[in-house]
């Protein structure tokens, strides 16, 4: 009988000493690939159009983005076409002043480097987008990218 | 004197505080990156410009309404058929290509079209004009923006193979990779000069 009782005197614990080792190596790996979004979203996170010829915007500094959307606050009605520069809800006349602005924080040399990349919303209308487009081209600012997740069109 | 053992720090709960970081870290974390379809506008025209006269042929219409319907060269078309339709335009090769600073390009030589005379004269005088309503749906504008840059690269690609042996987004990696590299720039602008991506967008309807 003594050899059954043997058995009940439990496990030894499992050493979890090694347990804070792994999870800072987690905490790091998330803290070094973590981009926190500098500005608020006024307008409902817009949702990408799929495309399959998207390039990778490189040069994240040279990069100033314009959302198209629904925004949020509903002073500003429902429709999917309201545009957001920096942190508020502008009007496509903004745009040139959003651009000039965002010039002046980069080197003279890397201005014609710069793009602009438009988040839109599906449901936005190809009007609001051309209104840009022709604001863009006002100012020069003629590197443009339409934001779109990568992935089979239909 | 008694020795006194140094009391060790308890590290239990260093886990726990690891924990509570990483899973701040782990909500706030958005791992995508920014990337889309890039597109280069056309300077702003002077105000005495007048546009060049284009042959009708050379210019393949699509259009977008505002309930999202296509019509390409006056015909209804489904998205998925602009492609192929596109491509067929671009690379039909019917003619002499463009004067470019005084030097004929002459008939294109690496077309596989049909050689059709009512279609495009040579994939450099070919024009894509795409004109949408300004109700139409972005999402439908880009789709149709996508497919017409796919008709472009497949065609770029299988030229690419054709002279070199390797696909054009192969090629064009390794000069990105290695940008003083004068050989790998020739091939680049060859076949970009083969296939000239020329999309216009017409000013849009707004009824």
């Amino acid at each position: 009988m003594s050899k059954f009782r043997k058995k009940k005197k439990g496990m030894p614990a499992v050493n979890t000493a090694s347990l804070p080792d792994i999870v800072f190596m987690l905490l790091f790996f998330f803290m070094v690939t973590t981009t926190m979004r500098e500005t608020e979203l006024q307008i409902e996170n817009p949702r990408l159009p799929n495309a399959t010829e998207v390039k990778k915007l490189e040069h994240k500094s040279l990069v100033s983005t314009i959302y198209v959307g629904k925004s949020k606050d509903p002073k500003y009605g429902a429709s999917y076409n309201r545009i957001q520069l920096n942190d508020k809800i502008a009007t496509a006349d903004d745009v040139p002043a959003f651009i000039i602005n965002e010039r002046s924080k980069v080197s003279e040399a890397e201005v014609p480097f710069m793009t602009t990349s438009i988040k839109a919303d599906k449901e936005s209308n190809v009007g609001t987008i051309i209104d840009i487009r022709l604001k863009l081209r006002d100012v020069n600012a003629l590197k443009i990218s339409y934001s779109a997740s990568k992935g089979a069109s239909n | 004197m008694a020795r006194r053992e140094n009391p060790e720090i308890n590290a239990g709960s260093m886990a726990d505080i690891a924990f509570l970081l990483l899973i701040f870290f782990l909500v706030t974390t958005t791992m995508n990156v920014d990337s889309g379809v890039s597109k280069k506008l056309s300077e702003k025209p002077p105000e005495d410009y007048v546009p060049p006269i284009i042959k009708e042929k050379n210019i393949f219409e699509v259009n977008i309404n505002r309930d999202n319907d296509l019509l390409v060269e006056g015909d209804r078309m489904e998205i998925k058929d602009l492609k192929d339709a596109a491509m067929a335009f671009i690379d039909n090769g019917g003619g002499d290509g463009k004067i470019d600073e005084g030097v004929a390009t002459g008939p294109c030589t690496y077309c596989k079209g049909a050689k059709s005379t009512s279609s495009s004269d040579h994939p450099n005088k070919a024009i894509i004009s795409v004109q949408s309503d300004r109700g139409t749906e972005y999402g439908t504008y880009l789709k149709v923006q996508n497919e017409l840059i796919r008709a472009y690269s497949e065609l770029r690609n299988r030229l690419s193979k054709e002279r070199y042996g390797i696909p054009f987004p192969e090629l064009e990696e390794s000069y990105k990779d290695d940008r003083s590299n004068e050989s790998l720039k020739k091939k680049v602008e060859d076949i970009k000069t083969s296939y000239p991506e020329i999309i216009s967008d017409a000013e849009p309807t707004s009824n």
